[in-house]
Formats: C-alpha cells, structure tokens, sequence
C-alpha cells in the first residue's frame, strides 16, 4: 500500500479529469464544496458548477430536472443529508424515473468523527439500498474511488456513491479491474470468509492476516457495490469456506451485513456474522477510537470471525486459531 | 388571441370538466377539486402558450410543463389526451392495474409528461433544475410549473425560489394554483400564506396576478411572464372545485370519490352550462 490520501481530495480531483472529458457534467453541492472538494469542479468549470446553499432537497430534486434535460449532474454534500434530509427527492424524483443523478454522499460512516453524531452517516447505505432504481458503491481506497467515479457517469440511472473524509491508501493498482457490481476477492480463505465494502478493507486485511498467523485462513470478498450484490462471488465465498463475516462501516441494520445475509439465507445458508456499528448513535472522538468503540478494529473483526468459524464448528470440536 | 376565439377555448374547459369528472366517477377515487381548478390554467398552456409536438412528445426544443401538483393528474391526462398525445380510451384507464395513468403523473409510464410528480413541493425544483441545464446547453425552450398554492406550505419551494432568483434564471415561470383551500380545509385553517404575492416578491421573483379562470386574461399574463429577464411567478386566482357548484371551495371534495348522484349532479350541471 501507498502512501495515504483523503478519499474526498481523490474524488475531487477525479471530478475535474472527468469534467474536461465531459461536457453533460454538471456538480452540485449544498455549501460544503470546500470540505467534499467539489470546489475543485467549481475553479475549474464554474459555468457547470451550482452551489445550492444549504438546501439538499431543492439541489437534488433540481439536478432531477438537469437530468431529464440532458445534462449528468453530481451532487455532493454530506452523506446522512442527502440520504435523509433529500431523502423524499431522492426516492420522488431520481429515483422513480430512473434519472441519470449521481449521488456522492460525502464524510460517511463515522468519517466526520470530531463533530460527533450529528454530522456522521451510519444509515444512509440503508436508505438508499432500499429505494428501487438506485446503484450503491462504496470504494475502498484511492484507485476505487478514481474507478467508481468514473465508472457512475456511464452507468444508467441513479447512483449512490459512498464516500469518506478520511485517507485512503492505494491498495488496487492503476489498471484494476473495476466494474460495478463485479466483487473483488483481495484474499482467498478456507475457514471464513469476509465480505466488505468501503473504507474497511485495510483493517479486515490485517486482521486476516492476523488470523493466518494463528493458523486461520480466512479470505477476503470485497464487494465496492453493495447493489447490485456479486451474488455469484458472494455464494462461491459462502461455498468455499461456510462462514462469512461482513464487515461495514455503517450500522448493521440495513447495510451490506443484512444484504449479504438476506442473500445467504435465501441461497447458501451459512452463518453470516455482521461487523459494523451497533444499533446506536455515533460519538466525537478520535476517529480510530470511536471507530473501536464501534467494533471495527483489527482484533475485534478478527474476534468476530473465530465467532463465525465456532457457529459453523458448533457441531465440530474445532476451536479457532488452535 | 381575438375575442371571437372565447367562446370556444371556454367550451374546452367546460368538456375537459366533463371529463375530469367521468374520469375520476369511473375511476372511483381521484382528486376533483384541485383538478377542476387548474383547466383553465392548463387549456392556456397547451393551446396559447406553449411549444409542443404532440405526435413528438420528446421533441428536445419542446416547452417543459411540470404539474408539481401532481394529483391534478385528471386534468392533466384529459389535456393531453385532447392535444393528441395519446388515445381518448386511454382515459377510461385511470387509476387501474397496468396503465399508464398512474394515480399522479409519471414521466416513465405517459409520454407528453415532463416530469412525475405527486410528491408535493418538488416541481419547482425540478422546473428550475431544467432550467438551469437549458442554459447550461444554450438552448432556449422554457418552463412552466404549476403549483397548488397548498403544496407551499412545502419549505421546498422557497429553497427553489432562492436558487431561482440567485442565477436569474428566466423562462421560468411557475404559475400558481391559488383556490386557497386544501385536504384538511381552507388554507387559513390549515396554514396561512399570507400574502403570497408579497413573499414572493421578497424572494427575488417578478410576480404576476390574474384570474385563473379567464382564457384571455392567463394567456396575457402568462405570456409576458415567459418573457421576464428573471423568474416569474403567476398568482392564479382560482375557485377549488370550479364549474360543479357543490364541490366550488370545500375542501371535502380534495380527494372524494364521486358517486352515481353525485356524477349525474355535476355532469347535468356542467352540461347545462353550455354557452
């Protein structure tokens, strides 16, 4: 892995290269330009650039009417506001008419984490998964976020992108292989799978490979679009090793953990253990701190699979990493 | 447009009224009295003022029109049927299982529609947002929303009235609905706008007020609001329930269906209002 880099900074930077190779992209953003680096889009193209102040519902419902003119609009402002506060124009009026608007959710999941509960998104994957016609992405690193973004413009319809504020490594390289809902196995495993999407990758990385050094082989099935799910990879995961651990950063009410069990259930019933934040509001704090408290850490997502692997063993004498 | 021209744009309203009413009767549940408002406001429209195509419904120059209120749906539907967009039966298909006439306007299901809506206080936005990509584009079609003046008690609409007057956006007209009653009851009851014209005002649009039921009358007012270097809001004075006079300003006729008696009451009476 490379050195680290904002994920907002890469997307922003991204929108400008995208911006001189298409004249249909328009940015939007809700006075938080400076912080989702939309400012970037501004400088460079400010005829196609609109700063609807701080008002997410008129912003999208209008980039609604943008998209049924012709016109590809992004807009951009803080994740839990464009999945709660527009929540009715995203639903109404991009969604219902599959209209090409691309959401970028900014300062997701606990990313905002100095200023505390109100300005984190623990439950905009939930919402928005939910709402029939939209696409959800949630990149994990650098080379993602430049690939997801890319990649929406072209996709039909309406797409949610999930984004953080907080660095990202380069993991991928360059020439990735990146498409929308296409999964990509990091690692591949025997005893458990884990299933992640977004800014949890590096931390399930490590503990996989702190699990292996306790003997464990546990594999990694990153899924950047959480709808629509890699079903056949998911399913070849479950098949493979008979335990899955999702992991999150968003409650784990209605995200990718009850998506990948809603699935397994369905079709290759295996135990799915959900890592991601509990039933409960987030916090200020140091971003790794109450990240931790919220469970995701190296030694508490690795802890979560041996609870994985002992419901698939109930029946076995097994026990993890002995 | 002469006046020699009256009598009949005056006879249209008074069949789509007809319509309106057997198709919301056969239907069995439906929104009358803000449909029948809005005749004369959508006969203008889409007989005096606006560019279209019918038989062209995505024509890319074409005039945009957005029923922000959306359960106005009848009348919409029993224009565009008249204006050719699709087939007159098609109307005896409202509200049902498979049709395109959904409950409230959808753009996906009936060409001719713009934009869906049904969800109140978002077409001006989305008027605005087409607006916005027009200019973008450098083309020079216009848009027309028409809002119940219910729907703004929706905060919606003021964040759209802001942007709109922020970029000076012309050929943006959102022409108002003002029958000043409601679902619950009179909009004094429920929640007064006070002087709308003057809020309205206050937020950075030119205002125009005029009788929403004289033919003549919108299309002057309506016309020269196109013509405005900014947005232009049209303040149509209209009666809820117009043309049927024991639905005329009772808010009980929102959304009630109409029965047998009830049918047969305001269509001898729309029929006997025969000019």
């Amino acid at each position: 892995m490379s050195d680290e880099k904002p994920m907002r900074a890469v997307f922003g930077e991204t929108l400008v290269e995208l911006g001189r190779q298409r004249a249909d992209l328009v940015v939007c953003d809700a006075d938080v330009s400076s912080s989702t680096q939309t400012r970037l889009f501004a400088q460079a193209y400010p005829k196609r650039f609109f700063n609807f102040g701080i008002a997410e519902a008129n912003m999208v419902a209008a980039a609604a009417g943008m998209a049924a003119a012709g016109l590809t609009p992004v807009v951009s402002s803080f994740a839990f506001l464009l999945a709660l506060r527009a929540g009715d124009a995203v639903h109404s009026e991009t969604a219902y008419n599959r209209l090409n608007v691309k959401i970028a959710g900014g300062y997701a999941g606990l990313s905002d984490y100095a200023d505390g509960a109100s300005h984190q998104s623990i439950c905009d994957v939930a919402v928005m998964r939910a709402i029939p016609n939209i696409t959800v992405i949630a990149p994990a690193d650098q080379t993602e976020t430049v690939l997801a973004a890319r990649a929406m413009l072209d996709w039909p319809g309406t797409v949610y992108l999930r984004l953080s504020r907080h660095n990202v490594p380069k993991i991928f390289p360059d020439n990735h292989d990146f498409a929308i809902g296409r999964g990509t196995l990091v690692r591949p495993g025997t005893d458990v799978f884990f299933i992640t999407t977004g800014t949890v990758l590096p931390m399930t990385m490590q503990a996989a490979g702190e699990l292996a050094s306790r003997g464990v082989s546990a594999g990694i099935l990153h899924l950047p679009t959480v709808k629509p799910l890699d079903r056949n990879m998911l399913l070849d995961a479950a098949a493979h090793a008979g335990a899955i651990v999702t992991v999150e950063e968003h409650t784990i009410i209605g995200g990718l953990g009850e998506a990948v069990a809603a699935e397994l259930a369905e079709n290759r019933p295996v135990p799915a253990v959900r890592c991601g934040i509990p039933d409960r509001f987030g916090e200020s704090g140091k971003y790794e701190e109450i990240l931790a408290r919220a469970g995701l850490d190296c030694k508490q997502i690795a802890e979560t699979a041996c609870r994985a692997i002992k419901i698939k063993n109930r029946f076995s004498s097994r026990k993890c990493g002995e | 447009m002469s006046a020699a021209d009256q009598p009949d744009i005056r006879e249209t309203c008074r069949e789509l009224r007809k319509t309106i009413i057997w198709m919301i009767h056969h239907a069995g549940s439906g929104h009358s009295g803000g449909s029948l408002s809005c005749v004369e406001i959508l006969t203008v429209l889409y007989d005096r003022v606006m560019r279209i195509r019918p038989a062209e419904p995505g024509w890319p120059p074409r005039d945009r029109l957005i029923l922000s209120k959306g359960h106005a749906a009848p009348a919409l539907y029993a224009t565009l049927a008249r204006k050719g967009y699709f087939d007159h039966a098609l109307l005896a298909t409202l509200r049902t299982t498979g049709s395109p006439l959904q409950g409230h306007p959808s753009m996906r299901a009936l060409p001719g529609v713009d934009m869906s809506s049904g969800s109140l206080g978002m077409g001006l936005s989305a008027g605005l947002g087409m607006a916005l990509a027009r200019d973008v584009k450098g083309e020079n079609w216009r848009v027309f929303v028409v809002c119940g003046d219910g729907e703004m008690d929706e905060g919606q609409n003021w964040e759209a009235l802001m942007a709109a007057a922020k970029w000076r956006v012309a050929g943006l007209v959102a022409i108002i609905d003002r029958n000043h009653v409601q679902l619950d009851g009179t909009e004094d009851e429920v929640m007064p706008l006070g002087d709308l014209s003057a809020k309205l005002s206050a937020f950075g649009w030119n205002v125009m007020a005029c009788d929403g039921h004289d033919p003549d009358e919108l299309e002057k007012t309506i016309s020269a609001a196109a013509a405005q270097a900014g947005p232009c809001a049209v303040v149509a004075a209209t009666v809820k329930g117009k043309g049927v006079s024991f639905m005329e300003g009772r808010s009980a006729w929102h959304g009630k269906p109409i029965d047998a008696q009830a049918f047969q009451t305001a269509m001898a009476e729309l029929e006997g209002a025969k000019s």
